[in-house]
Parts: structure tokens; sequence; C-alpha cells
């Protein structure tokens, strides 16, 4: 097991400087730069930032010292659009909010997601049956960009009970409306992965004897049926975790909240070269950690699976 | 008061093709410690009589008529009343050992959950009772195999493990569906004396369902032959292998290969299992039968005593086959 998580590490590092490669040659192949404006720079000004910044310099060097700054001195550059700011800055600030809300986010559609599910296949085509799927429809519907005004026009101009936006250091009054936002869609669809998963696994014939043995159905779903189930839910997950760690752009600008997400979409926009690939490693790196979590997992649930 | 009594005892399934009758009006009992085989080709509804009875019919299936088990009515009852019957007084083994028992589990907790479910017996005792019982079907080290996952038995050995387990609370009713069909012959054959042997020692009633007339021989007092969800035959074993009287009886019995003769090409019935989804009018058997009369499309006579203990529906006087 340890051997083989080695391994997956090992394959990691080749995997990440593909990714650096590709990224790189991509972001350069865009046109415009870091320094492109509406006011055009006088050309001399614009070689010299060109040069502050090492752009004038063939693509592979410009590569060759980022991957150099970054494994040496674990550093990822100056942003090129927030000036006096570097990279390293910005993630270590943004990071963490849309980790918060990200996790507790997780958490929630997991644990709903699970038990609507689960609560569906077991009485099939029964009201409950009914309710959840129509609960799951309706939230896969809803896509988080009307879900958060839906969310403030109810919570914040009606009700009055909780702020519109802002972080306040991650206080738990302003991190409701992020998770609820956050997590919704992905609840529908862990709930619908869930319940397909669940009906197929009723009909194995572990689960018959399971019946046979007189044990209650909570007993033969909770020991013998919800394990198997789990296995397609669990490969969805993986992604699904990172992309939910690293925030949200429509989350993140909806309530100004500081996170990452807003800062991936800016990099983009601003050709901030540096910010763009920081967080391109970030989510880079935890995609390939977590995918090597739901391997291991596997593991654990299934026994045939050795490592 | 037979132990088991089963009446008029049908089951249909709801399908997209239309309704299927698999099990049509079928009745018989067992008493105390007898052992009974039922015997048919695959789609006889032998295998949904036994999932009838224990109320394990799949969600599309619907049992009608009675099954009652000590006087206590199955076909119906709810889940409370089935799941103190079930394992506790009849226990029951399936065909295929290979997906019968739960692949995610260790074969210990499989079986001490059946003691702590109805013995009320602690973790640590029930893992030790279920050892002992791995030991008595002949599974070596089996303190030590009682830790193993499923996958690391081989077939015969899981099957051993699908019956110590449905032994576990001393079942006054062992049904075993086709416990054999997925192993290959030696161990068919050490499966069935290991049935035996059981049978004996702990002397409950036995089910035993099976296509192979050859372990109906060896191992039941009486036999019951099934047909397009139809009783056509029963009788106690030893007459039915003299002198089976019902044409398809007498087919099944035909189709066995025999050492003894050794040029003889195999016989088959002609012809193939009626689809179930039409419910036939007369004999269910009517197109393949050899023997068949005029009115045997429009009429099946209900099961009659025609000797002592041996009865048969069929139209065709036992004379004339």
């Amino acid at each position: 097991m340890i051997a083989y998580i080695f391994k997956r590490l090992l394959v990691a590092i080749p995997t990440l400087l593909a990714l650096i490669v590709i990224s790189f040659l991509m972001m350069h192949a865009a046109p415009g730069g870091p320094f492109t404006q509406e006011k055009q720079l006088p050309a001399q000004v614009l070689a010299n930032l060109n040069a502050k910044y090492g752009l004038d310099q063939p693509i592979w060097v410009q590569m060759g010292r980022y991957v150099w700054g970054v494994v040496v001195h674990f550093d990822f550059g100056p942003s090129f659009v927030y000036k006096d700011r570097t990279v390293n800055e910005i993630i270590a600030q943004g990071f963490p909010v849309t980790l918060s809300y990200g996790m507790t986010a997780f958490v929630l559609a997991v644990v709903v997601g699970v038990t609507l599910g689960v609560l569906a296949a077991v009485f099939q085509n029964s009201w409950l049956d009914y309710v959840a799927v129509g609960i799951s429809i309706g939230a896969q519907v809803l896509p988080n960009f009307v879900m958060a005004p839906i969310l403030v026009l109810i919570f914040t101009l009606w009700l009055g009970w909780l702020p519109g936006g802002g972080w306040e250091g991650g206080d738990w009054k302003h991190q409701i409306m992020p998770v609820i936002a956050m997590a919704t869609a992905y609840m529908a669809s862990i709930a619908r992965i869930m319940r397909s998963s669940m009906l197929e696994v009723l009909t194995l014939n572990h689960i018959r004897t399971a019946r046979a043995k007189g044990l209650p159905t909570h007993k033969v779903i909770l020991r013998h049926a919800l394990k198997p189930a789990l296995i397609p839910v669990l490969s969805y997950l993986g992604p699904t975790f990172v992309s939910m760690i690293t925030g949200s752009v429509v989350i993140d600008m909806f309530f100004s909240t500081g996170g990452i997400g807003k800062f991936f979409v800016d990099a983009a926009l601003n050709r901030d070269y540096a910010l763009m690939m920081g967080v391109t490693l970030l989510v880079g790196v935890l995609t390939i950690i977590f995918n090597l979590v739901v391997d291991v997992l596997y593991a654990w649930i299934d026994p045939k699976i050795r490592f | 008061m037979a132990m088991l009594e089963v009446s008029n005892l049908s089951v249909s399934f709801a399908t997209p093709e239309g309704t299927v009758n698999a099990v049509n009006g079928i009745s018989f009992s067992l008493e105390k410690g007898q052992t009974l085989g039922i015997v048919g080709e695959s789609g006889s509804g032998k295998s949904q009589l036994a999932f009838a009875i224990m109320g394990l019919l799949a969600r599309n299936g619907t049992a009608r008529g009675s099954a009652k088990f000590n006087g206590v009515e199955l076909v119906g009852a709810p889940l409370s009343v089935l799941n103190k019957v079930r394992a506790n007084q009849i226990a029951m083994v399936f065909q295929d050992p290979m997906t019968s028992l739960n692949p995610y589990m260790r074969v210990s907790d499989q079986m001490a959950e059946v003691l702590t479910q109805h013995r009320g017996m602690g973790k640590d005792a029930a893992v030790a009772e279920a050892a002992r019982m791995l030991d008595a079907v002949r599974i070596p080290e089996a303190r030590a195999r009682i830790r193993l996952f499923p996958h690391e038995f081989s077939g015969g050995m899981r099957q051993r493990v699908m019956i110590a387990m449905s032994l576990l609370c001393q079942p006054d009713l062992l049904i075993a569906d086709e416990p054999t069909t997925a192993l290959d012959v030696t161990v068919q054959a050490q499966i069935m004396a290991l049935l035996r042997d059981l049978q004996r020692d702990f002397g409950m009633a036995t089910l035993l369902i099976t296509h192979d007339l050859g372990v109906i021989a060896g191992f039941c007092q009486d036999v019951i032959v099934m047909y397009g969800g139809k009783v056509m035959e029963s009788a106690p074993v030893d007459p039915f292998f003299d002198s089976p009287c019902h044409p398809y009886s007498r087919g099944l019995l035909h189709s066995l290969p025999r050492v003894d003769q050794e040029d003889a090409a195999l016989f088959s019935i002609p012809g193939s299992p009626p689809n179930m989804t039409r419910a036939p009018k007369g004999c269910p058997f009517q197109p393949r039968c050899s023997n068949a009369l005029a009115l045997c499309s429009d009429y099946l006579p209900p099961l009659t005593e025609f000797a002592p203990n041996r009865k048969r529906a069929c139209n065709v006087p036992v004379e004339a086959l």
C-alpha cells in the first residue's frame, strides 16, 4: 500500500510537468498579455516591463525559470496585475476561504445527497421517492448564479437574517449562503447517482441473502447495500471535492468572499500569467492527491482490491 | 397439522411483456424432519415457490394463496413476522455461492450477525459459535479462516459457508434452492453428502429444489414434479423411480443418461417449456406430450390420489402410459 502510494506520487511529477507545459503554451497562445491595456503603453515602457518580468525571453527559458522557482524556492512568482503581491500571498489568502466554505459544502452535499438517494431507492415509487427525486431535479436545474441571488433576496433583503456578502474571517453567518449555494447542485448529482446505484445493488444476490437472514431493512441497507452502492458515488467525489474546495467564481464574486475561485477567472481575463499558473498548479496537485485518496478508499470498500 | 402447509399458492410477476404466472396454485405439506424434493426444468417455477414461502420475491412479484408455517401465515405477512421466521425457523441456501455471500464483509461478520440478530448473542460469542458451525460443515482450520473474505474461498467452500450460516439458529426447515447447480461434479457430491449428514444430525425438515433427479434419489423421502408452475406428480421417492406415473415424469427419468445402455442416444423431451406470459389453458405439458389426448389442451384434472400417497394430474390413465 505504502509502495503503491509512493509510486503514484512519482507518476504525478511528469503529470504536473505536462500540466505546466500545456498551460504555459495555451496561455501564451492567447492574444494579448498582462500589460495590454486600452490605452496603448509607449513601446519603451512595454519593453521595460516585459524585461522586468522576463517576458522578453524565449518561452522555454520562461518555463524553465518558472519550474526552477517553484521547485527550488517554492516561489510562484509575482502577480503581473496585482502589483506588489506575490502569487504565494494571493493563494495563501484566498485558498483558506474557499477551503473553508467548500469543505462545509462538500460535507453537506454528501450527507444530504447520500441520504436522499438511499431513501429514494429503498422506497422506490413511493411518495418519499418522488419527493427526493423532485428535490434533486429542482436543485440540479438551479445553477448557483440563480441560487445565490434567490438566497440573498430571501435571507438578506426579506428576512434580514444573514449578511449579503463579505467574509469577516470566516464568521459562520457569512458562510451559510456560500455553502448552500455551492452545495445544492452537487448534492443533487450525488443523490441521483446514489439512487440508481442503490437500486442496482438491491437486486444483487447477497442482498437477498441478507434479507433471508431475517435482518430488519435498515440493517440490510446499512450493512450490506451501502458499501457497494457507494462505489460509483466515490469516483464522482474525488474531482468534485477538488472543484468545491477551490471555490467558484460565481460565489466568490457574488458574496465577495475573497476566495480563490474569483482569482482563477480574473487571472485568465487579465493574462496574469503567474497567478493563473499558480492556481492551475494548485488545482492540478489537489486533483492528483484526491484521485489517489479515492483509489485508496476503493481498497477500503472492496477487499478484492489490494495494491 | 403439518409443519408447513402450502395451499393453492400462486406467484406472478408484472413485467413489461405482461404478467408472468410462474407458479399456478400449488399445494403440498411438509412434516417435521421430512425431506421433500421439488424437481422441474428451469422456469418451472420451483425457485419462485421457495422465494414466495420466504417472502423474498423480487419487487415486481406477487404471491397469492397460503403458506402456513406452524400455523403462522407467511404469504402477505408483515416484515416483522417474516423476520422472526427467516433464518430462525426457516433458513435458505441459494443456488449461486459465488454471489450469495456479501463480498465486502468478512465471513465472521456475516455469520455472526445471524446469531446477534436472533439469539441476542455478543459479537465474540457469536463468532465462536459460527466457527464451530464451520467446523461442522468440514471447513479445515475454521477458526482462522472465518476471518477471511468470501473471495478467498473456493466455490464449494463458499457453499459450505452458506450451509453453515443457514444452520446457525438450528432451523426447523431448510430450503435448499439448487445448492449444487453452480458447482462441479465432485464438489456436488461432497455438498450433497454433507447436507445428508447434517440433515440426519440436526433432524431439520428439508425442501430440496433441484433439476437433478439423481440428487433427489439420494436425498429425499418424497418428490414433487413441477411443470409450468403446476404439480404434475407427487410421490414417495422409491415407487416414483420404480414407476413414474405422469408422461412428464417418465420423460424426465428417461432423459437421464444410463451407464448400462452404452449405445443408446441420449433421449430428450421434444419441444421447450411453455412461455409463462400466456397461461396455458389445459395441461401445460400437452404440447410436448406424446400421450396427449384431445381434451388435454383444454382441461387439466386436479392433482388426485391414485395410489396410497401417490398423486398425479393427468388425463391419460396410468395403465395407458
